[in-house]
């Protein structure tokens, strides 16, 4: 059986860089919602397995964090992209749309089309 | 690029240690009170709300190891975890741990200071620039040659880029405070510049310096003679010294690490060959037949130029002297050996018997692995149920053979860390060692970056080794069998890896005891064999005339009265005189023809045997039997026709027999008719290990005039006391100081003057005696550690046994017998081996027969008794089972 959660550590990572993208700063609740709110629910559980996607991200030099305060006072980290996650971003933005539409138009394809 | 600096982060995160995964909580921290306030926005009780957020979390547990793994480099981790845990484990087992690293120490130990001795004496020996593309030249296995055939190579050659010559001297140095004997090399003029050395201080001596016979009186010192005799005085250049009376000028002072080419030899100064005369007292220069001109030629091959094509380079030079000088020159064959041995003589010996060693030191290392291997697979079966429980927790099977491995390889690494220390004192000791008083030896073994890395390699692939053992039963345990049946482990029939690993090394072990049980018999036996002489009770006392400034004629009545005054001490039985004792690693050969001969070139010779020459009561001093015929009297002098006293040998190889040889008569290279008028036993001349060589005895004066000296100046009387000779050297001393002052003289007895021959059985037999040793050691811990293991694991049985009546004998046999099995068969094929490998010693240790009685006895006797010592408290704890009490516990 596979699970909703089990997205691939790419897809996840992919999807951050989006949200961080189109949203600015955000923290790791902000994210996790954001992205919940858009896949339907594909983080619905194991929200967790977020922060180990955040700190690869942040390792590689695609995000960076700080310390601030989140909408009930309390601290919370908050995550933007830098540009280096930017020209990520775009980067497999292109490669995944690619992907997408060789794999669409072979989900297309009749049985006429393949003979 | 994006990896790389993913990857130095998470090093410097993992060092930065565990402050980092504060972070983590607290944003878990946040993120769950953020998710309930939601959830209580959507209606649920506070409790309900926080339940759900932390549900919608996830598995912390889990994430948060995600993370750390994420965060730092986990195999680091890891890593530190497995030493930690190894550490505790070792620490738990001290008799295991301190017994594997001792072992280990002792192997790579013995490997590291075998290897410094091959670094030092094969693959580095004389620490010269660019030492790869330097050669010596050798003619029928050794590298003297004539000078004049030398001049001939030098500037006749196409291969070389300069060719050096050197030969020894020992002469009487006077610096002004106090004359003695040194040791020092004649060297070419282009010597250091064809090796490329730059002086420390001063200048080199060069070709231009040489204009023929004693034209360049000048003498470059060596560091350490320097240091020592000047106190690094730099005031000393252009002052000058007295070689032999001579005076000659220092001007410069070699660079510390220098010590000429001539390899265990450090001499105290360099002089121009071409004063031979002045520093020899007669020079061979000009003789082309006389091959103790020069030790060695030597010389760096151009770019390009094979040892090969040098080869026929030289032997082509070598034809053409051939056919110029059909009389001196003979068998002008080349070859190329590496510099430093003179020619391939000393070197061959040398290098298989360090080849030989490195061969064992390695074979006592495999010893010791096998060895810890067992222990190690003893040691995983024991711990079967541990490894058990965690494979049924859900650890990798990697992860557990990664902490066993991390194990072997802690222990592999104390033991060569601690091996290589003690190497290390071994090798620095073995290089200030001094072991003969009268010649500056230099064994140029301390240890270098190449012995430091192969030590490290020693121990790495020794932890392997072993490590590997368990491999195989980690790999194959069944957690479930074996929780459910407990540790009891089979007591199979089966030969288990562990039986064929104690099988291996006691077979080792038992090669190793052979060997070194050979080699010491060879030295007893060579200790007490007939040298042909009795040098018990006879002192030596080398004089030399020429140092005190005598020649001529003045030397023939100055060793008569030098014969006298020693047989006027009292408690002295005979006195002689000879110019060279045999087996003082030295000698004089001569071609002889017999007497039908009429062309004397060198290659119609009929032998080449030992000369001695003699004064009358050389035999009687010396305590050689006289067979047949008479010895020398005074009168065989000069003008008496020419006799000679030969030893069997001689009389069999140019006579035939004894009785023709009496009377008989043989040439001399110059075609002096000699006749035969004694003869006397055979003996040993040069070493112990050669065979049965013809020798011949003449009276002093009628020596032959080809001779290095003559007259000969440079003689050694043979002193026969009644007693202990030491005590006579005192008066000796007195006496000579009477005749003349300034005579130099070396008092020494004869049984330590053979302490050279001796030398090389002497440091084979200590070296195999070690390994011998070591491989007992290995065995009997081997041994040990098996016979202890199948007790401990059968003591149920035993106990049962017992309990139903099985008798003592049969309690042993149970427990023990297969260790004895194993040690038997063990045992046999080591013999079987050993008696094959001894052939290789053979080579260094005099009559080294590994089929001798004795030494098949000792073997079998050792590892019986070792066999005996290693069970011995094993069986004791197999005997004293209490049935009762065992069978309550487990």
């Amino acid at each position: 059986m596979k699970q909703k959660t089990d997205v691939q550590q790419g897809t996840l990572a992919l999807m951050v860089l989006k949200t961080l993208d189109v949203l600015g700063s955000l923290h790791g609740y902000g994210i996790a919602r954001r992205i919940e709110q858009i896949s339907g629910d594909l983080l619905a559980v194991n929200q967790g397995t977020l922060y180990p996607v955040l700190l690869k991200l942040e390792q590689e030099g695609a995000i960076a964090s700080e310390w601030g305060a989140s909408e009930n006072n309390r601290r919370a980290r908050f995550y933007r992209l830098t540009r280096e996650g930017r020209k990520q971003l775009q980067v497999e933005t292109q490669d995944w749309e690619q992907t997408a539409a060789i794999i669409g138009r072979f989900f297309d394809a009749k049985a006429e089309d393949l003979s | 690029m994006r990896s790389l600096k993913r990857f130095f982060t998470r090093m410097f995160n993992t060092a930065a240690g565990p402050a980092q995964d504060e972070r983590f909580r607290e944003e878990i921290e946040e993120h769950i009170a953020l998710q309930t306030a939601e959830n209580l926005r959507s209606g649920l009780s506070p409790v309900e709300a926080r339940r759900q957020a932390i549900l919608k979390f996830g598995a912390v547990e889990a994430i948060k190891e995600e993370y750390q793994a994420e965060r730092g480099l986990l195999w680091i981790e890891v890593l530190v975890q497995d030493v930690r845990y190894s550490l505790r484990l070792l620490r738990k087992s001290p008799g295991f741990t301190i017994a594997a690293v001792l072992t280990l120490a002792l192997a790579i130990g013995a490997n590291a200071v075998v290897f410094g001795v091959l670094n030092g004496l094969v693959l580095r020996p004389l620490n010269l620039p660019q030492e790869q593309s330097l050669w010596g030249i050798d003619r029928g296995g050794i590298g003297f040659e004539s000078y004049p055939n030398y001049l001939d190579l030098r500037d006749r050659n196409r291969s070389f880029e300069d060719l050096a010559a050197v030969n020894l001297c020992y002469v009487g140095l006077d610096t002004g405070q106090d004359p003695s004997s040194v040791w020092g090399v004649e060297a070419t003029g282009n010597f250091f510049d064809a090796l490329g050395v730059q002086p420390y201080l001063g200048r080199f001596f060069h070709p231009s310096d040489e204009r023929g016979p004693n034209s360049a009186p000048y003498i470059v010192l060596s560091y350490a003679y320097w240091h020592v005799h000047f106190q690094d005085d730099r005031a000393v250049i252009g002052r000058t010294v007295r070689l032999n009376k001579h005076p000659f000028t220092i001007v410069g002072i070699t660079p510390p690490a220098f010590h000429g080419t001539i390899m265990f030899f450090s001499p105290d100064f360099f002089v121009p060959l071409v004063n031979q005369e002045q520093v020899q007292g007669e020079s061979v220069l000009d003789k082309r037949a006389n091959r103790r001109g020069i030790f060695e030629a030597l010389g760096h091959l151009k770019p390009g130029v094979t040892p090969a094509q040098a080869i026929a380079d030289l032997n082509s030079i070598g034809a053409d002297l051939e056919k110029t000088y059909p009389k001196e020159d003979s068998k002008m064959r080349f070859t190329l050996a590496r510099p430093g041995l003179g020619g391939d003589f000393l070197g061959g010996p040398i290098r298989g018997f360090v080849a030989g060693l490195m061969l064992l030191a390695v074979l006592i290392l495999l010893a010791a692995c096998a060895n810890l291997g067992s222990l190690f697979g003893a040691r995983a079966a024991d711990r079967a149920r541990e490894i058990a429980l965690r494979l049924a927790l859900g650890s990798s099977r990697s992860r557990i053979l990664r902490q066993l491995f991390t194990e072997a390889m802690l222990i592999s690494f104390a033991g060569g860390a601690a091996g290589l220390w003690g190497s290390i004192a071994l090798l620095r000791q073995l290089s200030a060692w001094q072991p003969f008083p009268r010649f500056p030896m230099s064994v140029p073994v301390s240890p270098d970056a190449n012995v430091y890395g192969v030590a490290l390699v020693f121990a790495l692939v020794s932890g392997i080794l072993f490590g590997i053992v368990p491999v195989r039963q980690v790999l194959r345990a069944n957690p479930y069998e074996i929780v459910k049946a407990g540790s009891t482990g089979r007591v199979g029939r089966r030969i288990t890896v562990r039986d064929l690993l104690l099988v291996v090394q006691i077979a080792i072990c038992a090669v190793l005891v052979t060997s070194s049980l050979v080699a010491v018999r060879g030295l007893a036996r060579s200790l007490h064999s007939n040298f042909g002489f009795q040098p018990h009770n006879v002192m030596l006392i080398g004089t030399d005339l020429n140092m005190a400034g005598y020649g001529g004629d003045r030397v023939a009545p100055m060793q008569r009265q030098m014969i006298d005054a020693m047989a006027a001490i009292p408690g002295v039985k005979s006195v002689g005189l000879v110019d060279l004792p045999a087996l003082t690693f030295d000698g004089h050969r001569m071609i002889v023809f017999t007497d039908k001969t009429t062309d004397l070139r060198p290659s119609n010779a009929a032998a080449q045997p030992f000369m001695f020459n003699i004064s009358p009561e050389y035999f009687d001093a010396a305590g050689t039997t006289l067979l047949f015929g008479r010895t020398f009297t005074w009168h065989d002098d000069k003008n008496a026709p020419s006799v000679a006293v030969i030893n069997q040998e001689f009389a069999r190889k140019i006579f035939g027999s004894a009785t023709d040889a009496m009377g008989g008569y043989y040439k001399m290279r110059d075609g002096t008719r000699v006749q035969v008028v004694g003869i006397v036993e055979d003996g040993k001349y040069f070493n112990l290990a050669e065979d049965q060589e013809p020798a011949m005895f003449l009276p002093i004066p009628q020596a032959p005039t080809s001779m290095l000296q003559s007259p000969l100046s440079q003689a050694w009387l043979v002193v026969r006391t009644a007693g202990d000779p030491q005590q006579l050297a005192t008066a000796v001393r007195n006496k000579l100081r009477d005749l003349d002052g300034s005579l130099p003289a070396y008092i020494s007895p004869w049984e330590k003057e053979m302490d050279g021959v001796l030398f090389a059985p002497r440091v084979a037999t200590v070296a195999l005696g070690v390994l011998g040793v070591m491989g007992a050691m290995l065995s009997l811990t081997g041994i040990f550690g098996m016979a202890a293991y199948s007790v401990s694991k059968r003591m149920r049985e035993l106990g049962i046994r017992m309990a139903l009546g099985a008798q003592r004998r049969e309690v042993l046999q149970a427990a023990l017998g297969r260790a004895f099995k194993l040690l038997a068969l063990g045992s046999a094929a080591g013999l079987v081996l050993g008696i094959l490998a001894s052939r290789v010693l053979a080579s260094i240790v005099y009559q080294a027969n590994p089929r001798d009685p004795l030494v098949l006895a000792g073997v079998v006797l050792a590892m019986a008794l070792l066999g005996l010592l290693a069970t011995w408290i094993p069986a004791q704890r197999a005997l004293s089972v209490d049935p009762l009490q065992l069978l309550r516990e487990e």
